[in-house]
């Protein structure tokens, strides 16, 4: 079974972002960049099925300029098998890149793509669903836990009252929520390894698609600034201004 | 012009996530219809007639969408959504499921988690975890958006009486099935709708400890929520998760106990009218969003609360 994961390089999510003073966009100036922690976990999930017997090969994807290089070999250093880099200097928005990944799934021949169930710059959460939708695929998305047998996926779903599980057929897509796995970290002799794991390059053009943006951002801004209030001495203190001054118990 | 809003519902309920998305439909003008799709929905049916300002309310009861299958309701919103020109879904886990699958059906982009209205196609949405705000305007005829339901006011639950109007379209792809779930049994309010939420965070230190966080909100009928480091501790489970990748929520009273405040969570309760922290670091970043800060030690403050309220 081909498994396929994608990479997306983000700012890391121990750097506090900022609008720039003209709104025009984030300053991203000497960021460090990172793979997303939600690919980090795809990438895991994947590598663990092959270490299980159940996967055959892990191809892990990033889509981006020539940067995103760099979260390809950390996927490789997981433990990926090999790498493809879809080279664009263009935007690419959730739409694109699932029609990307589609062109890709069909290439490769792909029986389970895992990818994050969002980034953390956009925050879009569409991706793979999106995926899913243009190759008529199976989706389990925000997925806890995933078990391949009998020629299907059985994904245990994190869902705002709880947890549901559903059973889908292959291939399908599988987003990957926070406790689907503790990703681990690349050892020293994986790192050097995956230097020279093969990584293919290819381009929109290449796969035939059309990735023109579909939005335009007219600005960004802060949110509005919350003022830190005042610190009480006491619960009986705490109590009182709940009631007499805040009036909301 | 005209929008459709699909209903977040149990099938015999109607969520009042709801009502906050058809108060975003009303801000884009024009007719606001709802989608009921369900299995043996009839009753969620009828509550959303009830919602003022809905034209109509379109009910596809079929076993096929009784569990809200993606690969399902996609089939069937993405068919009825050429008669519209916006399609509105709360980003509830439901609605991010299904919405995207729409957009790309439709060959549109998806507009996710929508904060406000500005104008027919241009919309204010949080990025990075909420620390920036962009404006966007999509160039798709049609609109596939989800809306963060602490963006706008709940619409009234009475007061309509729109038509109901059944769908026929069954669409079963055959690719997934439901095979069960575990949903968290409760008589608390639910914590996206709740006017109180008292959430615990890592200084809670187990999950027995919870029980000291559910005696307070007994007295104020609250919900009861978590820190992620919570639930990645096992304290909780997931459901309880307030975040940027849990539930937003704003209800007018937050009280935050052994909660350190990471970007993360501060994402998901930030909006809330009244915070209330309580941690014994007074370093903790949850004091700088706090009303009323108070440091303490948990194990003392909150029975202490619970016993004054």
């Amino acid at each position: 079974m081909k498994v396929l994961v994608a990479v997306k390089r983000v700012v890391d999510y121990n750097v506090k972002v900022r609008a720039k003073g003209d709104g025009s966009g984030v300053d991203l100036n000497n960021v460090k960049m990172s793979i997303n922690p939600f690919c980090e976990i795809a990438v895991e999930e994947a590598v663990r099925l092959r270490e299980k017997g159940v996967a055959t090969e892990v191809i892990a994807v990033s889509l981006g300029d020539k940067a995103c290089q760099e979260q390809i070999r950390t996927a490789l250093a997981l433990g990926a098998d090999r790498g493809i880099l879809v080279e664009t200097a263009e935007e690419l928005q959730p739409l694109a890149v699932a029609k990307l990944l589609q062109a890709i799934v069909a290439r490769e021949g792909v029986d389970l793509v895992i990818v994050g169930k969002q980034s953390i710059d956009g925050d879009n959460n569409q991706t793979g669903q999106m995926l899913a939708a243009l190759a008529g695929m199976s989706q389990g998305s925000f997925a806890s836990e995933l078990v391949i047998e009998n020629g299907k996926a059985r994904v245990t779903r994190e869902i705002d009252g709880g947890l549901q599980t559903v059973e889908l057929a292959l291939p399908a897509v599988v987003t990957t929520d926070l406790r689907l796995n503790e990703p681990r970290y690349a050892s020293l002799p994986n790192i050097m390894k995956a230097k020279k794991k093969q990584l293919d390059t290819l381009t929109p053009a290449d796969l035939g698609v059309d990735v023109a943006p579909r939005m335009r951002v007219l600005k960004v801004e802060p949110p509005p600034e919350r003022k830190a209030g005042i610190k009480v001495g006491s619960v009986a203190e705490l109590v009182d201004k709940l009631r007499n001054e805040a009036k909301v118990i | 012009m005209s929008t459709l809003v699909i209903a977040e519902h149990s099938n015999n309920e109607l969520k009042s996530a709801t009502h906050h998305t058809v108060t975003a439909a009303q801000a884009l003008g024009g007719e606001v219809h709802v989608l009921v799709a369900g299995g043996g929905c009839q009753a969620a049916a009828e509550a959303a007639a009830r919602i003022p300002g809905v034209a109509k309310v379109l009910v596809a009861d079929n076993a096929a969408y009784a569990h809200q299958l993606a690969e399902n309701m996609s089939a069937l919103i993405a068919e009825l959504g050429t008669g519209y020109d916006y399609l509105l879904a709360p980003a509830t886990s439901n609605g991010k499921n299904v919405m995207p699958r729409v957009a790309a059906l439709l060959d549109v982009a998806q507009i996710s988690e929508i904060t406000a209205v500005i104008s027919g196609d241009t919309f204010q949405r949080p990025i990075y975890a909420g620390n920036v705000i962009a404006t966007v305007q999509s160039t798709d005829a049609r609109k596939v958006i989800t809306v963060r339901t602490t963006g706008f006011d709940a619409a009234p639950a009475e007061g309509g009486s729109a038509a109901i109007e059944a769908v026929s379209i069954a669409k079963d792809a055959g690719l997934s099935s439901f095979v069960g779930e575990s949903l968290a049994k409760s008589d608390r309010p639910e914590l996206t709708a709740a006017r109180v939420v008292v959430s615990g965070g890592r200084g809670m230190q187990n999950g027995e400890n919870f029980k000291l966080l559910e005696a307070v909100a007994d007295k104020l009928n609250a919900a009861v929520g978590a820190s992620r480091a919570a639930v990645d501790a096992g304290f909780v489970p997931n459901d309880y998760q307030v975040g940027q990748t849990g539930k937003i929520v704003a209800p007018d009273l937050y009280i935050a106990v052994g909660i350190s405040g990471a970007i993360q969570h501060l994402a998901g309760m930030k909006d809330s009218k009244v915070i209330v922290a309580i941690n014994k670091d007074e370093d903790a970043p949850i004091f700088q969003v706090a009303d009323y800060g108070l440091v303490a030690d948990l194990f003392q403050a909150v029975p202490e609360l619970a016993a004054a309220l």
